[in-house]
């Protein structure tokens, strides 16, 4: 299985518009991804399947992840003089995150049996209008698992056959998986007190 | 087409043009005996054909996920027991993958071997209740789930004497399994392994040249290669289309590389051949196990280092995935440091399985729906969690 | 040649073996007519936790002290402790905390025998007992601090080889701890 390094190449020499950039993964897994943008998300997916030295045709799992918004603290050393002698301080920023929801794609191939590939998608925000391109028109087994993320964090997924909850009943309102979501008393009762 | 994110989308058959009056709206489901739990088809009949079936699940949808990111990684080890309750201990075995994956824990060889013994024992007993409950379906109403459990119970005992309960084992932790066999158990494990080829014998002489078997299951619900890969279909479905994938040989997870076993495939994908399947797996599961139950090596079967409590595996995010009896069961674990996961994914077999079923079911008649359903192998505790 | 219904009738006889052989062969009759037989229960097997107390007094002899890590740990959180402001010694002459209450809700807890793990004074233990039906859905379905404590002699019944074990250890530990008085 070739570098994600070498994939990437690959993709923009294919797919000239494309935004790609390699996310990568701190720990001992060292799974990396690319993240892909939005508007040639499509192309870049058929040419993931087509592509004779990946065949990426077996899409295993479509998760999505919710990252609210947070601030980040970065710490970083600035030479400073301080009454005439040069020293070095860490000075800590604090900048805004914006928050948005993803969507991960694990993909492997069965025809070569390698992998894992792993693509994500980002919306703008986590506002009602989240959209991000359906992929289930290359991978139909995205159909049930992009449903899902629909149904459980509130992403709109352009050009999905059949759009609507899953998992829970039709006139749920909010989106149970997002982090700030509070179960009203209806969907989970308070518990009586203890004798 | 786009929607508002609360708009109810329509009833099917009235979907834009009116029901046609000669066709029949109905909804097999919930209750129903042959649904293999809550679970519900909207089937629009034209006389006994089905022309669309639509699947409704949810009813047992117990937010697995979202419990899993307000608990610590040992506190959700029980709960993935309740996942697909036919085979706790492969869904044990796949998250303690992950996690393992995601820390970078290393596993003694003694739990790797009963690791694999365990899931082989879970495989057997899994195609076991199919085989029953398929036959169910189609009318043999007890003779064959009868013997099949018959057989079922010895391995079902093997569990208890081992982890301490039948189906909840809750028996693998991040580094290991949670305790050595008791004495006597591996006598007894080999014992059931040794008669098991006579009763496969019985039991494929009951029912495999039957005709009304045959004919209720050839020819029904054929399942192309090609759309089995497009539609991330795993597990014996795939393999009874004729595609060469089995997790175990491609991912060489675990210490299967040191068995020699051959994968069976199918060359229809009717139903018949994802019995037929089933049914030789249960064969090569059985050449697995009486070489792992030999070659079992002294030794550990948790690594002493291991933390049960205060357990932080470091930034990061792992996908661990497994060859469970029903198809390709993952986890996708992303961790920020803190005893909890933030994000804690199950990828259902069953789930993904089911989204070809429409395609399996056009055409037949309501008779055939069922038992191409039995022949899917869904259990509603994996599609709903 | 093909006897038209062959494969019925293959497996019609096999119906047969199954039928006339459970007359002959206990292998084949595997029907437990419970509850008037009963089969012998595992060493492992697990159903709902208990206390043990050693000795004959239970609420002295009670090994529990209060330590809460049960409570951290259970992943439905069925275990209720309420620490007592009293304090009383433990098999080694330690004075040591105690629980005022401590309620397991049964109707939560799922056996999965995590409280037995992370516990470090071997005071909670799994039980066997599986015939708990009541009528009431639920105050009696939450096993209070007097219904929860049973003895070692019991832990020792259920759970030979795992007693074994225990007892040993804390033997052990109560002998060194003797010796050290006694230097």
């Amino acid at each position: 299985m070739e570098s994600l390094e070498q994939i990437k190449l690959w993709i923009e020499g294919a797919v000239p518009d494309a935004r790609i950039e390699i996310v990568a993964n701190p720990g001992p897994a060292a799974q990396h991804s690319l993240l892909v943008g939005l508007d040639q998300a499509v192309p870049v997916a058929r040419f993931l399947l087509e592509d004779s030295r990946l065949r990426l045709d077996y899409a295993s799992n479509v998760t999505g992840v919710d990252w609210p918004e947070t601030m980040l603290k970065e710490k970083r050393k600035v030479k400073q003089t301080i009454d005439g002698v040069e020293r070095e301080i860490e000075e800590t920023s604090e900048h805004v995150r914006p928050g948005y929801l993803e969507v991960v794609y694990h993909l492997y191939s069965m025809a070569l049996k390698q992998g894992p590939v792993i693509l994500r998608l980002r919306t703008r925000d986590r506002t009602a209008s989240a959209r991000v391109p359906s992929l289930t028109p290359v991978w139909r087994g995205a159909e049930f698992q992009e449903r899902e993320v629909f149904d459980l964090f509130g992403v709109l997924f352009d050009g999905h056959p059949d759009l609507r909850r899953i998992l829970m009943w039709d006139g749920f309102r909010d989106f149970p998986m997002r982090k700030d979501y509070t179960p009203t008393p209806e969907v989970e009762p308070v518990p009586a007190p203890i004798p | 087409m786009s929607l508002q994110p609360f708009q109810v989308i329509p009833r099917l058959g009235s979907e834009g043009e009116p029901l046609d009056g000669e066709q029949l709206e109905i909804s097999m489901g919930p209750q129903h005996p042959s649904t293999h739990g809550v679970f519900r088809m909207d089937l629009v009949l034209d006389g006994e054909r089905v022309i669309r079936l639509k699947p409704v699940f949810g009813y047992l949808h117990r937010n697995h996920e979202k419990i899993g990111e307000n608990m610590t990684y040992l506190g959700s080890m029980p709960y993935t027991d309740r996942l697909d309750y036919f085979c706790s201990l492969t869904n044990n075995w796949a998250y303690a993958l992950a996690v393992e994956k995601l820390a970078g824990i290393q596993v003694p060889e003694r739990a790797e071997y009963l690791r694999v013994i365990t899931a082989e024992l879970t495989r057997l007993q899994n195609h076991l209740s199919l085989a029953g409950f398929l036959l169910q379906d189609m009318g043999a109403s007890g003779t064959p789930l009868m013997y099949a459990f018959r057989q079922r119970e010895k391995i079902l005992d093997l569990f208890e004497s081992l982890t301490g309960a039948r189906m909840m084992c809750n028996y693998m932790r991040f580094g290991g399994c949670r305790c050595d066999v008791p004495d006597g158990w591996l006598d007894q494990a080999r014992l059931v392994v040794e008669e098991f080829p006579r009763f496969l014998d019985e039991f494929q002489a009951l029912l495999d040249e039957n005709e009304i078997l045959m004919s209720r299951t050839q020819g029904v619900g054929v399942l192309s290669s090609a759309l089995a890969v497009n539609a991330g279909v795993t597990g014996p479905m795939l393999r009874a289309s004729g595609v060469n994938y089995d997790l175990r040989k491609v991912d060489h997870y675990g210490i299967y590389d040191r068995f020699s076993f051959q994968v069976p495939l199918g060359d229809h994908g009717d139903v018949y051949d994802r019995y037929m399947v089933r049914v030789l797996e249960m064969r090569e599961s059985l050449k697995i196990l009486e070489s792992a139950l030999r070659t079992l090596p002294p030794g550990p079967v948790l690594d002493p280092k291991t933390k049960l409590r205060g357990f932080r595996p470091k930034p990061g995010e792992a996908y661990g995935r497994i060859e469970a009896p029903k198809g390709e069961l993952g986890f996708y674990l992303i961790s920020d440091g803190s005893p909890n996961p933030y994000r804690y994914r199950v990828r259902p077999p069953s789930f993904i399985n089911l989204t070809i079923l429409e395609d399996l079911c056009l055409g037949h008649q309501v008779a055939d729906v069922v038992v191409i359903l039995g022949s899917v192998d869904i259990v509603l505790g994996e599609v709903d969690r | 040649m093909m006897v038209p219904g062959q494969g019925i009738l293959k497996g019609l006889a096999e119906t047969a073996r199954n039928f006339f052989g459970s007359y002959v062969s206990p292998e084949r009759l595997v029907t437990v007519q419970y509850p008037e037989e009963r089969l012998a229960s595992k060493e492992a097997a697990r159903n709902f936790p208990f206390l043990v107390f050693d000795g004959d007094d239970w609420q002295q002899g009670l090994r529990c002290v209060a330590c809460q890590i049960c409570e951290k740990e259970c992943p439905p959180k069925c275990i209720t402790i309420i620490k007592d402001t009293v304090r009383k010694p433990d098999y080694v002459g330690k004075l040591q905390f105690q629980p005022q209450r401590f309620d397991i809700d049964i109707s939560v807890c799922m056996s999965c025998q995590i409280c037995v793990e992370v516990c470090p004074f071997d005071a909670i233990k799994m039980d066997t007992e599986f015939e708990l039906s009541t009528a009431d859905r639920f105050d009696q379905l939450r096993l209070r601090k007097h219904q929860l404590a049973k003895s070692n002699h019991y832990y020792q019944r259920i759970h030979p080889v795992e007693s074994a074990e225990v007892d040993g250890r804390l033997g052990a530990e109560k002998a060194k701890a003797e010796a050290k008085a006694r230097k």
